[in-house]
């Protein structure tokens, strides 16, 4: 697979002294939806704003769609479009202006037609003679989008696009994401929601304190997340897993109230009807029984707290 | 050479000045007819001539460029703070501009602006006296040089500074005092001998001398030196940008 970016050992060390970033290394696949999820201060904005030429890198490079951010700036910055996590916005401008402007900045010749196009698919038509200062949160956070839009990129960034937005708009956007990357556009998200996370990106990176600790294909991420466990809370407890049970990979524990079934959600069969029938057999009775399923958010939330 | 960008962010700066016309071009007009008001009617009358100029005229080209600094330093410095203190430089930082096209698009448009307002100003001290311009191109070539010179030192002003205090600390404090001790509103030969010196180090009076001369031939510096200091100055706010840009002063992380 083509990588549109190719982050390499890049690190931040900011004039206060604070690391923000360490050693990254990264690829992003041409036209996938990359995830780069991390609580706040773990180095996403400063990536990002690595990569869009906002802060300059200590150390390492980065590339994208083959040229280099810093030295090729010119090249590599007019395929990028960055919509940031903060709404600014020039209040008095008007949304048709502000977003015909980006699109001279980034050194396209006017295109009325496009910037049309861009405005109606997100529902700010009827807003385009407005000034920014009269639109609701909401719509400044689709003209931000739009401004990133306006010079037709090859690559999205989304630092955090759906932070303090209502379900509605956040539903939008979602679709807006996909049909962008059904013509090809790649996208770079940040998000706090997991859940955005597992309904949107193909892979998904996690970062902390500034580093990468972990970058998977999301279905191969929920694959081995998608595990279940079926907790049993025992009438006796138990001196050990009976022999008859050895099949199950059961587990006790220490004090033998709770016999722990780990199963894969994944499996036609899980098993558990008969290891009821078999528990049943052998006279072991439970008072309680629950099921838990690890999401993205338990493994992101252990990842994160794994590491001192 | 990205021609788009400087025309987005020529056509951007110049619509916030058609937006606060009023702030932006009518205070300056009125104030300067208060002047000529002032010390051109009222207090001229009783001025006698210097070198052969009716004080009246003599102020001209003084209270013109007295409006065009001031104005040139608070449009460029005002065009790049704000999108600083407001974020939206993030844009402008993650665009594929260079520098000089940043510099171009928001010094062009301060320069204009101040440069129209030179030539307004001038159409307006034309209803109070009646003078003669005896070098119009130099007059020209010194309000245009010196529009862009003082908007690029608006702008480093604009980079450099990180509150509205600051600001307005170096027009008010520095600009305003080397302004009105320029000349603007008196011949330098008319200072204490020991002043006359002390007055060379204040780049303006080069500014004024020459500019008045481009109007009555009659100058208090020779106006090679004043063209020559004009364009050092140019050269020294040019590195200073440049220097800016090239570390990332104040602009990026």
């Amino acid at each position: 697979m083509q990588s549109v970016i190719s982050v390499q050992q890049l690190s931040k060390t900011y004039a206060s002294g604070f690391q923000a970033l360490r050693h990254i290394d990264l690829e992003i696949r041409k036209g996938e939806i990359f995830a780069l999820l991390g609580p706040n201060g773990a180095g996403k904005t400063t990536l990002i704003s690595i990569i869009c030429g906002i802060v300059n890198p200590s150390e390492g490079k980065v590339l994208a769609d083959g040229h280099d951010v810093v030295r090729e700036y010119r090249a590599a910055r007019s395929k990028i479009g960055l919509v940031p996590q903060e709404l600014t916005t020039d209040a008095f401008e008007t949304v048709w202006n502000t977003v015909s402007f980006s699109r001279g900045l980034f050194g396209k010749p006017a295109n009325p037609a496009y910037i049309e196009k861009v405005l109606k698919d997100l529902s700010l038509w009827n807003k385009k003679d407005s000034r920014l200062r009269t639109l609701s949160g909401g719509m400044k956070r689709r003209v931000m989008i739009a401004k990133a839009l306006s010079h037709e990129p090859q690559i999205l960034f989304l630092d955090e696009p759906t932070a303090g937005v209502d379900v509605e708009l956040r539903r939008d956007m979602w679709e807006m994401v996909r049909s962008l990357r059904e013509t090809g556009v790649t996208i770079i998200l940040t998000t706090h929601y997991i859940e955005e996370a597992e309904e949107m990106a193909d892979r998904i990176g996690v970062i902390s304190k500034g580093e990468l600790i972990l970058v998977e294909d999301k279905a191969e991420l929920m694959n081995k997340l998608g595990r279940k466990q079926l907790t049993l809370h025992l009438q006796r407890p138990l001196q050990g897993v009976p022999p008859s049970l050895s099949d199950y990979a059961l587990e006790l524990s220490p004090d033998g109230n709770e016999l722990v079934y780990t199963f894969d959600t994944q499996g036609d069969r899980t098993g558990i009807d008969v290891l009821l029938r078999k528990l049943g057999e052998a006279g072991i009775d439970f008072k309680d029984l629950q099921t838990s399923q690890s999401s993205l958010e338990d493994i992101f939330v252990s990842l994160v707290s794994e590491r001192p | 050479m990205n021609f788009h960008a400087i025309r987005a962010i020529y056509h951007f700066e110049m619509a916030r000045t058609w937006r606060t016309l009023l702030q932006s071009v009518i205070s300056p007009v009125i104030s300067t007819s208060l002047y000529f008001v002032v010390f051109g009617a009222a207090i001229g009358s009783r001025m006698t001539a210097i070198n052969g100029v009716s004080y009246g005229a003599f102020i001209v080209p003084g209270l013109i460029m007295l409006s065009l600094l001031t104005q040139s330093i608070s449009n460029a410095s005002f065009g790049i703070y704000f999108p600083k203190f407001s974020g939206t430089i993030y844009e402008i930082l993650s665009a594929p501009v260079s520098y000089i096209e940043i510099v171009a698009g928001y010094v062009g448009a301060a320069a204009s602006k101040s440069i129209m307002l030179g030539l307004i100003i001038l159409g307006t001290a034309r209803l109070f006296v009646s003078f003669d311009i005896a070098h119009p191109l130099w007059m020209i070539a010194f309000l245009v040089l010196t529009g862009v010179t003082f908007s690029l030192f608006g702008f480093i002003i604009g980079i450099w500074a990180d509150s509205f205090e600051k600001l307005q600390l170096v027009p008010l404090l520095i600009v305003t005092p080397l302004t009105f001790l320029g000349g603007s509103f008196y011949s330098i030969h008319m200072l204490p001998p020991i002043w006359q010196k002390v007055t060379l180090f204040n780049p303006v009076v080069y500014l004024v001398s020459g500019f008045r001369w481009s109007f009555y031939g009659v100058s208090d510096v020779s106006v090679g030196i004043s063209m020559g200091m004009t364009l050092v100055f140019l050269a020294l706010c040019l590195i200073a940008v440049w220097w800016m840009f090239r570390t990332g002063y104040r602009l990026k992380a």
